[in-house]
């Protein structure tokens, strides 16, 4: 690739760089208009538009997360009412998990990536993928709509018989928000499964597929499996709200249960939708930063897909104290210790990639130790729950609120963020400054562990959820996880700041500034609109790093590196 | 879902190939269907399970004959479906113009009856909320809650499908043009998936007695 115009130091000078050549042709310069924007079906700008409304969504988020820890700093309700409270966990949930975190991954570095990597021009069907985030962006409308119609109070789990018939908030509005965005994720996962399937590039066989793409290939079966799932216990709860016909009111002959059954046939599995693209991009990082081969190929990627069908047999362990039968409840907790071993065979093969290898310290990298690190520890806890007893101990407690928060936040986030570091690159075409990178990375993981780790504290002593008034022995660990959340405020706000300035000031990144290997590192930096000048034809397996040394790299990998020009 | 038929899309190599994605993505998107109506199912399959007499007391109020004479009359249709897109492959335009006209038509006849139905079922006092007088008890009301929002939930698939077989002959008549038979095959497909799911819940509502 041509070597970038400009050579001037950013740092010494403070000036933007001009475009490179390859920006001015890049699918970034395809149009400047807003309409050339809103009416892309390019892959790329699909997934810019998704990123920049999901990162939107996740300071929604933030903020009914600021409020519910800054209520929590006293034993005393001195922030938030009492429904006030119950409504910006309801927010926080609902738009964390359908608005963040279920498209977070998939839909913006899916998206991006996935033809990239596997030699295609786009994904199979473009216009549905302009439909999803059109369907999506109208889905968190709605969520936004709750708000001003009064809140919504239920949680993110609006069990029955709450939610469908004594709940007096705009339950309605935010059934109807999650039952739109459902159709988003179908449309995604419909996409990519043909994608992958249809669209191979000459010499693309399945084995030689990145590890990212089988993540996200099991993560589109649960997206088209599950999601149709909640859409119809949805519609159900919203039947019963509107026309009280029954289906979960025990007086009427229905079932309140059956809602739960429903909603964590799809929740559950949607756990998966939001771990196991994370899983994607730390194979990914790890294998990069250690520059060798993966260990295990065919265990990580089956992992992935194992994962993906085991989790469909796992709701129940929702449930062990709802009153279903004590063998429903026995043959739930074994399936979900089992699928436990996928995930563990995945940190195991992690850990022995990094064995001998040949290692990178820098940003991306640290985001994906911290994520197996906090991964683990959420999993661990994770099995912990699988347990009946223990369970019953601790169900409805800041236990469970810790532990998805180790697995959604200190997992996810934390790869969503390594995603955003490793192939920012790509996406910009400019390199960042990995100073900062790896400062950030670090301070998100220190803000986090004194965020949840408390909470673990607190939930075994006996702390329920969704409560904001509690015993003023609790005090300590809650004012611990508060001023942890502050810092991991501060720690997710760094990267925005830097990744901008990158935007103008960062150096030109080359078609390859790790050194990866990969199809989507042979295109310029940002792709044209078409991803490849020819049809790229693959004949080595993935993560081919030569033996003690390491693959092509455009230029150096980090901007610090590079001042000398 | 159903690209440009005629025209290549850019993101793939040969026109089978996007052919063979086309009818790949509809098959996933008909899975997102069935597991759609997988919910109500299970709300039926609870029903019987915890309240079995009510349940086959409510089914016998159903109108057996009309629900089996709407079986044939979706059956039938799907058969012309069928045959309408192998006279697509064949180039027989006419033929395939007349087969999807009659299978419009079956279509119609199906909501007819099924409308025809509930006027019935009105009249009997079946009907929760507008006119309960027949209704015993909640169970009885939560079956046929259960029955309006399946079987109505299902006449709007029925409606969605014959939208799809209709943009076939209209304006400007697709499946003369489709000598693949990729748009023909898809609506078929989605208009079979119609008729499997009437197929299950047929018995689940009417026969289960």
């Amino acid at each position: 690739m041509t070597e970038a115009k400009s050579q001037v130091n950013p740092r010494m000078s403070q000036e933007a760089i001009p475009d490179t050549a390859e920006e001015r042709v890049s699918y970034l310069a395809e149009g400047h208009t807003l309409k050339s924007w809103l009416t892309t079906t390019d892959h790329k700008r699909i997934a810019i538009l998704f990123l920049l409304s999901i990162t939107f969504f996740f300071f929604c988020g933030g903020i009914a997360a600021a409020l519910i820890r800054l209520d929590l700093l006293t034993p005393a309700p001195d922030l938030l009412s009492n429904d006030g409270y119950n409504r910006a966990f309801s927010l926080h949930g609902i738009i964390m998990v359908w608005f963040f975190l279920i498209p977070s991954i998939p839909t913006t570095f899916g998206n991006f990536l996935i033809p990239l990597m596997i030699g295609a021009r786009d994904l199979a069907f473009p216009r549905l993928n302009l439909a999803s985030w059109y369907i999506f962006v109208l889905g968190g409308l709605a969520t936004l709509a709750t708000v001003v119609l009064g809140g919504v109070d239920t949680g993110w789990t609006f069990y029955t018989p709450f939610s469908s018939t004594y709940s007096n908030g705009a339950v309605f509005m935010a059934l109807t928000a999650v039952f739109i965005s459902g159709f988003s994720s179908i449309l995604t996962g419909i996409n990519f499964i043909v994608t992958v399937h249809k669209l191979r590039c000459p010499g693309m066989t399945w084995g030689r597929l990145p590890l990212f793409v089988w993540a996200h290939f099991a993560t589109a079966i649960i997206f088209v499996l599950a999601t149709p799932v909640l859409t119809i216990a949805l519609v159900l709860v919203a039947l019963e709200r509107v026309f009280g016909i029954g289906i979960f009111d025990p007086r009427l002959g229905g079932d309140p249960l059956l809602f739960q059954h429903l909603f964590w046939f799809y929740s559950h599995p949607a756990v998966y939708i939001m771990i196991l693209p994370a899983m994607g991009v730390v194979s990914e990082l790890i294998t990069n930063a250690a520059h060798k081969q993966i260990f295990g190929y065919w265990f990580v990627a089956g992992s992935a897909i194992a994962i993906a069908v085991i989790g469909f047999m796992v709701w129940g362990h929702h449930m062990f104290v709802s009153g279903q039968s004590a063998y429903a409840s026995a043959i739930f907790s074994f399936l979900s210790i089992v699928v436990a071993v996928p995930s563990a065979i995945k940190v195991y093969n992690w850990t022995a990639t990094l064995h001998k290898g040949d290692i990178v310290i820098d940003g991306p990298l640290l985001y994906a130790l911290g994520f197996i690190g906090l991964f683990t520890v959420g999993g661990l806890t994770g099995l912990m729950l699988a347990m009946l007893a223990i369970d019953v101990h601790v169900t409805d407690t800041y236990f469970v609120v810790a532990h998805f928060h180790f697995i959604m936040v200190g997992g996810s986030v934390s790869a969503f963020f390594g995603a955003l570091h490793f192939w920012w690159p790509k996406v910009t075409g400019r390199l960042y400054n990995d100073v900062w990178a790896r400062l950030s990375a670090i301070l998100i993981f220190c803000g986090f562990v004194m965020t949840f780790a408390p909470q673990f504290l607190l939930g075994y002593e006996g702390m329920p959820r969704r409560y904001h008034v509690y015993p003023a022995v609790f005090q300590p660990l809650n004012v611990m996880s508060s001023v942890g959340a502050s810092i991991l405020a501060v720690a997710y706000l760094l990267p925005f700041t830097y990744l901008f300035w990158s935007l103008r000031y960062g150096k030109p990144a080359g078609p390859n500034p790790w050194g990866a290997t990969g199809l989507e590192w042979t295109t310029p930096s940002p792709p044209p609109k078409h991803n490849f000048e020819t049809v790229p034809i693959v004949d080595k397996q993935a993560y081919c790093y030569p033996v003690g040394g390491r693959g092509e790299q455009s230029r150096p990998r980090t901007q610090k590196a590079d001042d000398d020009g | 879902m159903m690209g440009e038929v005629g025209r290549l899309q850019p993101q793939f190599p040969t026109l089978a190939r996007q052919r063979e994605a086309d009818h790949f993505g509809m098959l996933i998107f008909l899975t997102t269907e069935v597991l759609i109506f997988g919910g109500l199912f299970a709300a039926l399959f609870v029903l019987r399970a915890e309240h079995g007499a009510e349940y086959v007391k409510s089914s016998k109020a159903m109108h057996l004959w009309l629900g089996g004479l709407n079986t044939a009359v979706l059956l039938t249709s799907s058969a012309v479906v069928a045959l309408m897109v192998e006279a697509v492959k064949a180039g027989g335009a006419r033929l395939a113009k007349w087969l999807l006209s009659g299978a419009i038509a079956l279509g119609l006849m199906f909501l007819a009856i099924k409308f025809t139905e509930y006027g019935l079922e009105y009249r009997d006092g079946l009907v929760p909320h507008l006119s309960p007088r027949n209704l015993h008890g909640g169970p009885d009301t939560l079956f046929m809650d259960l029955y309006f929002a399946a079987t109505g939930l299902h006449a709007l698939h029925v409606t969605a499908g014959l939208a799809l077989l209709a943009s076939l002959i209209w304006p400007f008549g697709a499946a003369p043009r489709d000598s693949s038979a990729v748009l023909a095959g898809n609506a078929a497909l989605y208009w079979h998936l119609v008729d499997v799911i009437w197929v299950f819940l047929y018995p689940t509502l009417y026969l289960a007695r």
